[in-house]
């Protein structure tokens, strides 16, 4: 399965990735490449076998519901660009 | 043309844990902003979720009261987008294999019928944080408290047709996650928050029409308006020979309308894959069996119990067990004054309308279970008649104090002494002279009717106070001995 130049711009969309126009071509061909791969494992039979959810088999374990986490905003809000009145502070975004 | 509407609800309840659903950061509600925000929270590198067992334990109860299967093994996946107040890039979600399957709830509706509604599935995810688009030299604040705390999203199947069944069906699943104490379901906190997918068809039509999906109705109230003017808008549109957009829709409550959110170019792909951090969970049938046997008695169970202990109508016991502080206020005043029935109409009456009117919860009520129950006592003996009560009902409600000191202070006693009645008896027929002539000249079986004039006189008289029956018997007497 090959990837149009369109797929491609749509993926970087979703992805929030900018991809140049001169870089377009030679992901769509990486991309090609990966999901030949997949095409490989399409086509192993898989009938009768229930899809994976993790690789390893083993089983989460749950915490108790207590707060273990204490205050530590003035940290975290030091590594933010901007931050005022104890919120973080980012490009407009208004639906 | 008889048009149909079709409706189908996605509610969202935070469950009440102390600490979020992949986070040790509490849940609390109203902190400083970003105080209750985590490494894990804001998705710092080198981060791990652990999942919180009451989150587990809450939506089992859940699935349980709806009467669903409970997915022995759930498995959490990524929801990919981009918006400031998702820190990840992805919301940790279910998909394929929810914590709740499908399941069924019976709702009531206000002319006394009932339905079923089919639960399509209920599946734990994390809430996002909250964007504050105030002016900050035109930057938004985000505020990532919020951000993980646990939440079930409940998806209905299309069953309801109409605003009001919505409603029932929202109050129903309001009532369910409160009595099992899951949620506080505190819809002005967004603690339980609705969107509905609406659509409408000829009546008779098997296909489905193409819907809209509304957000940002956050009272029951908005549930209604905001189904009926969407019901209203595409009715209009399919009448005028247009067709309805598939799209997502802002309810506006000032404007009682509904707009289209357009910003959304590029459709919705959110790229849905198993979460690699995190293993499927599993829980044992012992685990599920042990919370079965932990369920409280839910609203419908309790209702049919109230009928049957209390001999109530079915819809005085709706109406009393669609809170579990509602129908714990009605057995600790049934008890206490035992007069199931007078108890059952006081609350639905009086105390109803003295909530509502101070918008008040029964919780916060400023006449509790036990003066409400005295002020019956006093009724069911005579000392007051249900009149008077009205009033001390009141002066009890503004803190004069428990039912016998208003009726002591105010000097509401009832006069059953029957001289005394028996005196303004006389004078009132004595100033009556063209009633009583009317009365000897009426037919027999129209003179109980005309009565009403003269105890109507004799309370007035007695400022209300004298005992009704006192005055029928008395006057009757004195009546008939001037035939």
């Amino acid at each position: 399965m090959s990837v149009d130049a369109q797929t491609v711009e749509k993926l970087a969309e979703l992805a929030r990735i900018a991809i140049s126009e001169e870089t377009v071509e030679e992901v769509s061909s990486r991309l090609g490449d990966v999901l030949q791969l997949v095409d490989k494992l399409q086509a192993v039979h898989t009938e009768g076998v229930a899809p994976m959810a993790h690789p390893l088999d083993a089983v989460q374990v749950l915490r108790a519901d207590e707060v273990t986490e204490p205050n530590r905003r003035e940290e975290f809000l030091a590594l933010a660009p901007q931050s005022e009145q104890g919120l973080y502070l980012v490009p407009k975004v208004i639906d | 043309m008889e048009w149909e509407i079709v409706i189908g609800l996605e509610v969202h309840v935070q469950l009440s844990t102390q600490s979020k659903l992949f986070s040790g950061a509490s849940t609390r509600f109203g902190a400083e902003p970003n105080t209750q925000a985590c490494a894990v929270d804001l998705a710092m590198p080198g981060t791990l979720p652990v999942p919180n067992e009451a989150a587990f334990r809450y939506a089992t109860l859940f699935g349980l009261a709806m009467n669903a299967g409970i997915g022995r093994r759930s498995v959490f996946e990524r929801k990919n987008y981009f918006y400031p107040d998702l820190p990840k890039g992805y919301q940790t979600t279910q998909l394929a294999k929810p914590i709740v399957g499908a399941g069924e709830v019976e709702i009531h509706l206000e002319d006394g019928s009932s339905k079923k509604v089919r639960l399509h599935h209920a599946h734990l995810e994390e809430d996002a944080g909250k964007s504050l688009h105030e002016d900050f030299h035109g930057m938004s604040g985000i505020d990532l408290n919020r951000a993980g705390t646990p939440l079930i999203e409940i998806v209905s199947e299309p069953d309801m047709r109409s605003a009001a069944e919505a409603v029932a069906y929202l109050k129903k699943i309001h009532s369910i996650v409160t009595y099992l104490g899951i949620s506080d379901g505190d819809m002005s906190q967004g603690s339980l928050r609705c969107d509905a997918n609406v659509s409408v068809r000829l009546k008779g039509e098997e296909k489905l029409g193409t819907r809209t999906e509304l957000k940002n109705i956050n009272s029951f109230r908005f549930v209604e308006k905001a189904i009926k003017v969407e019901a209203e808008r595409q009715i209009d549109i399919l009448e005028d020979g247009g067709s309805i957009l598939q799209e997502t829709r802002l309810y506006d409550s000032d404007k009682n309308e509904t707009r289209s959110m357009r910003s959304k170019e590029v459709a919705n792909d959110y790229r849905y894959f198993p979460c690699p951090d995190l293993l499927p969970v599993e829980l044992s049938e012992d685990y599920i069996d042990r919370l079965r046997g932990e369920m409280p008695e839910l609203p419908d169970a309790k209702a049919a119990r109230f009928r049957e202990q209390y001999q109530l109508s079915a819809y005085d016991a709706d109406q009393l067990t669609q809170e579990r502080a509602t129908a714990d206020y009605f057995e600790t005043l049934a008890e206490q004054c035992g007069e199931p029935k007078l108890a059952a109409n006081w609350m639905t009456g009086e105390l109803a309308a003295l909530l509502n009117r101070q918008e008040l919860t029964i919780g916060q009520s400023p006449v509790s279970a036990e003066h409400l129950a005295g002020l019956i006592a006093r009724i069911k003996d005579g000392t007051i008649s249900s009149k008077i009560a009205k009033q001390v009902f009141e002066a009890i409600a503004s803190g004069e104090g428990d039912a016998d000191t208003v009726i002591d202070k105010r000097g509401l006693k009832q006069v059953s002494d029957t001289g005394a009645i028996e005196k303004m008896v006389d004078e009132v027929i004595a100033n009556s002279a063209r009633q009583v002539e009317n009365y000897r000249n009426a037919d027999e079986d129209k003179r109980p009717k005309m009565m009403g004039y003269f105890v109507g006189q004799i309370m007035k008289a007695s400022k209300g106070q004298a005992n009704p029956q006192v005055i029928n018997k008395i006057l009757r007497e004195k009546l008939d001995a001037l035939l």
